[in-house]
């Protein structure tokens, strides 16, 4: 420490909950070892800084030198020539579906989930063993959860989910099928966002609501719910994060055709029992690594994905509100947006 | 609306809440079983050897896929070794990589990175988090890939191996590299929480007998954090060996067991991790023996994601013992 800052005047008391921070003091009576971890600390910080600045700076430059309007409102098409092979319309309203549906689906389940564990809980092994049942699903790799998916949809009795072939197989690849296993991709977040906020909820709120005569249920309906609602809200988007980014899921149970298909002539049930694609989707089939390898299209898509999540980013940011920000832990703080967050409590 | 007495309301709605509880409980025991029954003529055409060495992956998945036996083999016959080992050396090598290089992000971000320095960095890694990793994956072969291929291996050394493997780029290098930024975030975001949460008295304590910042830092807060360390270790592993599409894409999707004893060129040898297996193979799913042996890879991703799962929670339980939540 400071031997003037000990000896001399004495410091301001510091704000109650404020860090204290010592002032900082010169590296240059270190040793040797210690003045390299402390370089190589500020080095770590500004090259992660400079990666993502490079990612970024990389896909707006080749996301926007191949984004044209026309990318928007035109049809993709199978074709090796790049000028020829057409916009992402498909790939957006799949996107936008997938996410609806999964939305739809993941929200009130982990809502009732994440209520019934903090309110209820009852008995308590049960409680427990769906606590470990939702670390699991957090853990598990999409890709397991994907061609588990593909095997109960492919049952023969969720047939009205998807395509029926002509000899009674069932396709098991649809909108339905991946929406439905992308809810229980965004689940944990919304469970994990939802009871984190019960937990924070003063039990005098709860207490005071009973002494009124209010019912558990109604206490829960009508206090505890609207309470906690940005942060609900913010699992939400921390969810549907999560959906527009997985890819997995998407290859395996929409089945790969470029274009929105519908199965037979039922307007909104036909498109949903259909197979399609999203920007994810539309990315790695456009990558090199996929079948139609038009690079310029994947960036022009990349890049849109990449706005996407960005936003969404931000809505979490403000849903969380920036007061209410720096009152969360550094580790809370840093995992509101991510994929496989849940872990932390 | 009669008005029901709260006494019947309460009781049904937690009738409705724990019903669909035990429904997500069932629905995840209910996957276990399948993907494991359905793994099993896998495993028990292939015994134990499933695990192990023999012959060239690649060649038994086609062959499963044609529906013609290898010679002397039945249709099931599958050695995993080669995915096995393109899996932990893509997962332990990005893993180390990440863990140091989010050690000394996490101490920067806690400890010495000014307030506007924090105020980007923040962000910086939470949108790191955020990037879907197809984006990573489109990222790692039209950048870096071509980069590797064209800068760091030599004509030479591609001509030195050229009658096993060819070496493009798509490699080992690059999957762990792109793989260390993509589980970065998480273990950043779990040691910063536990650095954070180092009571103040222990590190003035630290600071009051003359110990200089940094001593403090690795002597107190590190060890203190030790166990949010190894959670964050252990739950960016099991994070690693479930991504998929990214390594799909840039692994080099060849069922080569790279070797060490190559000296450096093993570094741009392709590898074939198990989840990127099952994205490659998926059209595969609606063949039998095919849909069992990718069924048995999900199987063990499963069981090594859960164990991963169970070992991350038991590791932070020290931590709650200093009361410090992370």
């Amino acid at each position: 420490m400071d031997g003037a800052a000990l000896l001399g005047t004495p410091k301001p008391a510091p704000r109650a909950g404020a860090v204290v921070r010592p002032k900082r003091q010169g590296t240059s009576a270190w040793p040797l070892i210690d003045r390299i971890g402390y370089w190589l600390c500020w080095a770590t910080g500004i090259a992660l800084c400079l990666i993502v600045l490079w990612i970024v700076v990389y896909m707006m430059i080749k996301g926007i030198g191949y984004l044209r309007p026309a990318l928007f409102v035109e049809h993709p098409a199978a074709s090796l020539q790049q000028s020829k092979s057409g916009g992402f319309l498909d790939p957006i309203e799949g996107t936008l579906i997938i996410t609806a549906i999964g939305t739809l689906i993941a929200a009130p389940t982990g809502i009732g989930i994440a209520v019934w564990l903090s309110e209820y809980a009852r008995p308590a092994p049960l409680a427990r063993a769906v606590e470990s049942a939702v670390d699991v699903i957090a853990g598990v790799p999409s890709v397991v959860l994907a061609i588990f998916g593909l095997l109960v949809f492919s049952e023969s009795f969720l047939g009205f989910l998807s395509e029926h072939a002509a000899n009674g197989t069932v396709y098991g690849r649809s909108f339905f099928a991946a929406g439905i296993v992308m809810a229980l991709l965004a689940l944990p977040l919304i469970v994990g966002s939802t009871r984190e906020a019960l937990s924070q909820v003063p039990d005098r709120v709860r207490e005071a609501s009973y002494a009124l005569g209010k019912s558990r249920a109604s206490t829960i309906r009508c206090v505890l719910l609207p309470s906690i609602r940005p942060d609900v809200a913010s699992g939400i988007a921390l969810g549907m994060g999560r959906i527009i980014g997985d890819t997995a899921i998407i290859t395996i149970l929409l089945g790969q055709t470029l274009t929105t298909q519908a199965v037979g002539g039922t307007p909104v049930l036909g498109l949903l029992r259909g197979t399609g694609s999203t920007l994810t989707s539309y990315v790695f089939y456009n990558s090199p690594a996929g079948e139609g390898n038009s690079p310029q299209k994947a960036y022009a898509a990349a890049f849109v994905l990449l706005v996407i999540v960005l936003l969404l980013n931000a809505l979490v940011t403000a849903l969380t509100g920036g007061r209410r920000l720096d009152r969360l832990g550094i580790g809370a703080r840093l995992s509101l947006i991510g994929r496989s967050f849940p872990w932390i409590p | 609306m009669r008005r029901r007495t709260g006494h019947t309301e309460d009781k049904r709605a937690e009738r409705t809440l724990g019903a669909l509880a035990v429904a997500l409980l069932l629905l995840i025991g209910g996957m276990i079983v399948t993907v494991f029954v359905n793994a099993w003529p896998s495993f028990s055409s292939n015994g134990l050897s499933w695990f192990g060495p023999g012959g060239d992956v690649d060649t038994q998945l086609r062959a499963m896929q044609e529906s013609t036996p290898l010679p002397g083999h039945s249709i099931e016959y599958f050695r995993a070794w080669p995915l096995i080992w393109g899996t932990l050396l893509t997962t332990v090598l990005a893993v180390v990589l990440a863990l140091f290089v989010s050690t000394l992000a996490a101490v920067f971000l806690t400890e010495f990175a000014p307030q506007p320095v924090r105020r980007i960095l923040e962000p910086v890694i939470r949108l790191l988090a955020g990037v879907p990793s197809v984006v990573y994956g489109l990222i790692g072969i039209l950048a870096l890939a071509p980069f590797i291929n064209h800068h760091w291996i030599s004509t030479s050394r591609k001509q030195s191996v050229a009658y096993v493997v060819q070496l493009n780029g798509a490699d080992l290098t690059t999957a762990t590299v792109i793989l260390a930024v993509m589980i970065t975030p998480i273990m950043v975001a779990l040691i910063a929480g536990a650095l954070a949460s180092v009571p103040l008295p222990w590190r003035e304590g630290s600071a009051a007998l003359g110990v200089n910042r940094w001593r403090t830092i690795v002597r107190v807060s590190l060890r203190t954090a030790r166990p949010a360390i190894v959670a964050a270790t252990v739950l960016a592993t099991a994070r690693a060996l479930g991504e998929a599409i990214m390594l799909a894409m840039v692994a080099g999707g060849r069922g080569f067991a790279a070797n060490p004893l190559d000296g450096l060129t093993f570094l741009f040898e392709p590898v074939r991790p198990l989840a990127a297996t099952i994205v490659q193979e998926q059209e595969g799913l609606s063949i039998a023996p095919l849909a069992h042996t990718i069924y048995a890879i999900a199987a063990v991703l499963l069981v090594s994601a859960a164990l991963l799962s169970f070992a991350g929670w038991a590791a932070k339980q020290p931590l709650k013992r200093y009361g410090i939540r992370a």
